[in-house]
């Protein structure tokens, strides 16, 4: 594993953002109990939705998580904000442990990590207006001293995201679904964060108005120094956003790297599966690309293979990826693979 | 003779004091053996369309108001109730979007899947058993003894996907409609599924009609495309034309929104600006012109004609040549 000093010049050589390290997750675990009857019994099944995962967030930088589902991507994020307790491990904000805290100090930092949900549908209560939504957390931690005040700061909100300041007396039924997500991230904003998880924002809007609200994300970023951990299942939804890309399967990391260097060279097999599933939209350039389509389905997380998670769906694997777990490793200076046989393969990317 | 010809067909939906014109007449055709793409946003009537050609439109509200859909000469569009279902699954079949709502929970896949094989082709109970074992081989489903007793909730996204082209695949029909086949699955999965619809049309010389909201998925695997907005085809032509040479600002607009796995620069994505309109409240002139950056003042009065760009390449704007300049120039599609 890499201390934190040797990654704090990775992202400095890439550009991924400031040096400084935002959140340090370590050894993190998240586990579910299942089946139902076993509650009192001694040796409850348990599904590992987040296994023993490391991983650094650089202030300023958007990293971007992959994964399909089932893969723990946004149990990930919800243990992140401390809205899943975590089994095992800790999380980091600014150095200082997040389950160490409690009371006022857990409540200042609520107030530095928010989150935008993947259903601009069941996030938003239909019952209160755009303007009470966005202006909830404000008036919880106490960000508006008066009326006029809190007013103008929604007004100031609704434009910062493209929407009219006279729509904040409207219900969240008069607005379509890309103007649901809008008030969505302007809820976010609303109260100054520093760090914000993106659960799947685009994923169930349609084309047109996914690249508005992924020009909406970038563009904020970058106006407001905002870091993001931007959670998604569509490679090249993240690829247009994020400095830096972590790959999920099955609960965990399988590589992380600089963006343009995960997609030109990807080195974990199953990375390279994810890249070459997705479609281009060019004819000529589909007729060349050459492609890989895994067999199988990702496996039950209840019963998770042996050794490398994705051994049974690999066309690389061997007799050591069958018993031997990967760990996750340093390759050269910015990336990290879990792969037994990650130097040996050559893999191509887009 | 194509094989399925539809020819300025309009379904209408009417509400108390509003009608919603969700298919306002579009033409377009299909050959045998083809596959062709129907690629349009949510509410621009490609699912509308499609479930307008199998008679399988709620009415009321719904009422197709004109227009003719022809399956080898013949208008399916007079056929009886009982003649449709003849042409069901039969002639034409369908996929449908969500695996999970259009299979059966309550009855085994053997049953579901036998059904159609009786009724249609006349097959005994032991025939059509047989046939469904092969089909759920032929569909990469492994184990398929055990699988066939099996209930919809035992089987994954992907594998539910799987009996559902099985089922379609079951009557030999001559043109499969899939409907965001792919939508609701994983990536991985999305590849298999779509190479496995491919192989299995090619090899029995099945029409596929791919409805989708991705034009990547597109470009992958069919031959022409037809491009809706708001009711309306707005272009159609082969799978080269629209996206070396797309002649509609729309659909340049639906490339730029894009966002490409294999570009890497965070500001390339150029999206459409505002929202589709409301289909009760359709403008007299062209439909995208609210949202259009070429838009000129004949776009606001007048619903452009279907101009012909090349031979097989057809754009209804009324500045359809030099939109395709305009994308051309554009250095990041160079």
């Amino acid at each position: 594993m890499l201390d934190s000093r040797s990654q704090n010049t990775i992202a400095d050589e890439h550009g991924g953002g400031d040096q400084t390290v935002l959140i340090d997750i370590e050894d993190l675990s998240v586990e579910f109990p299942v089946g139902s009857g076993a509650l009192f019994s001694r040796n409850r099944a348990v599904v590992h939705a987040v296994d023993d995962v490391s991983l650094t967030i650089y202030k300023g930088e958007c990293l971007g998580l992959v994964g399909e589902s089932g893969s723990g991507k946004t149990t990930l994020g919800r243990a992140i904000l401390r809205l899943q307790k975590a089994t095992r491990g800790r999380v980091r904000y600014e150095g200082e442990a997040m389950d160490e805290m409690g009371g006022r100090d857990l409540r200042n930092l609520r107030r530095k990590m928010q989150i935008i949900f993947q259903d601009p549908y069941s996030s938003l209560d239909p019952r209160m207006s755009a303007g009470a939504i966005i202006g909830e957390g404000m008036s919880i931690h106490k960000l508006a001293p008066d009326r006029a005040t809190y007013s103008r700061r929604v007004a100031e909100l609704l434009e910062m995201v493209g929407l009219n300041a006279e729509m904040a007396r409207r219900f969240p039924h008069e607005f379509s679904g890309g103007q649901r997500q809008r008030i969505g991230i302007a809820r976010a904003l609303a109260v100054e964060p520093d760090f914000i998880v993106c659960d799947e924002p685009v994923s169930a809007l349609d084309v047109s108005i996914q690249a508005q609200i992924l020009s909406l994300l970038t563009n904020l970023q970058f106006e407001l120094g905002l870091t993001y951990l931007f959670v998604a299942h569509d490679l090249s939804v993240v690829r247009h956003i994020s400095d830096r890309v972590a790959v999920m399967y099955l609960g965990r990391i399988v590589e992380v790297a600089p963006s343009a260097d995960l997609y030109r060279n990807p080195l974990h097999p199953y990375t390279y599966a994810l890249i070459s599933g997705i479609p281009v939209p060019d004819p000529r350039i589909e007729a060349q690309r050459e492609r890989v389509v895994l067999g199988g389905e990702p496996a039950n997380p209840a019963d998770p293979p042996t050794g490398c998670h994705f051994h049974p769906r690999c066309p690389f694997a061997t007799e050591q990826c069958v018993v031997e777990k990967p760990e996750l490793r340093e390759i050269d200076s910015s990336r990290l693979v879990s792969c037994h046989r990650a130097e040996e393969l050559t893999l191509e990317g887009v | 003779m194509p094989l399925l010809e539809i020819e300025d067909l309009k379904t209408y939906f009417y509400g108390d004091d509003t009608v919603v014109k969700a298919v306002d007449g579009i033409t377009y055709d299909i050959e045998e053996g083809e596959t062709v793409a129907l690629v349009g946003e949510s509410g621009c009537g490609k699912s509308v369309s499609s479930l307008s050609i199998l008679g399988l439109i709620p009415s009321p509200p719904g009422r197709i108001v004109d227009g003719e859909v022809r399956f080898r000469g013949t208008d399916l569009l007079q056929l009886s109730a009982s003649e449709m279902r003849r042409y069901r699954s039969r002639r034409i079949a369908m996929v449908f979007q969500e695996p999970m709502s259009s299979l059966n929970p309550v009855i085994n896949i053997e049953t579901q899947l036998t059904e159609g094989m009786m009724t249609q082709l006349g097959l005994t109970k032991r025939q059509a058993s047989d046939r469904a074992l092969e089909l759920l081989e032929t569909v990469g489903i492994s184990d398929p003894e055990r699988r066939l007793k099996q209930f919809p909730h035992e089987f994954s996204g992907g594998m539910r996907q799987r009996v559902m082209i099985a089922i379609a695949l079951s009557c030999e029909p001559d043109l499969i409609i899939a409907d965001e086949p792919t939508t609701s699955l994983d990536v991985t999965i999305q590849a298999q599924i779509l190479d496995l619809m491919q192989t299995l049309t090619r090899e029995r010389g099945m029409a596929l009609l791919l409805i989708t909201h991705n034009l990547g998925v597109v470009a992958r695997y069919v031959e022409r495309i037809n491009i809706m907005y708001a009711g309306r085809i707005i272009e159609h032509g082969s799978s080269t034309d629209i996206f070396e040479k797309p002649s509609h600002p729309y659909t340049v607009g639906l490339l730029n929104s894009i966002p490409r796995i294999d570009r890497d620069t965070r500001s390339s994505l150029d999206p459409i600006p505002g929202q589709p309109p409301d289909l009760s409240r359709l403008p007299i002139g062209c439909h995208f012109a609210e949202r259009c950056r070429n838009v000129i003042d004949r776009c606001e009065n007048e619903y452009p004609h279907t101009v012909v760009v090349e031979p097989s390449h057809s754009s209804a704007c009324w500045a359809a040549v030099s939109v395709f300049s305009d994308y051309a120039a554009q250095p990041s599609h160079a």
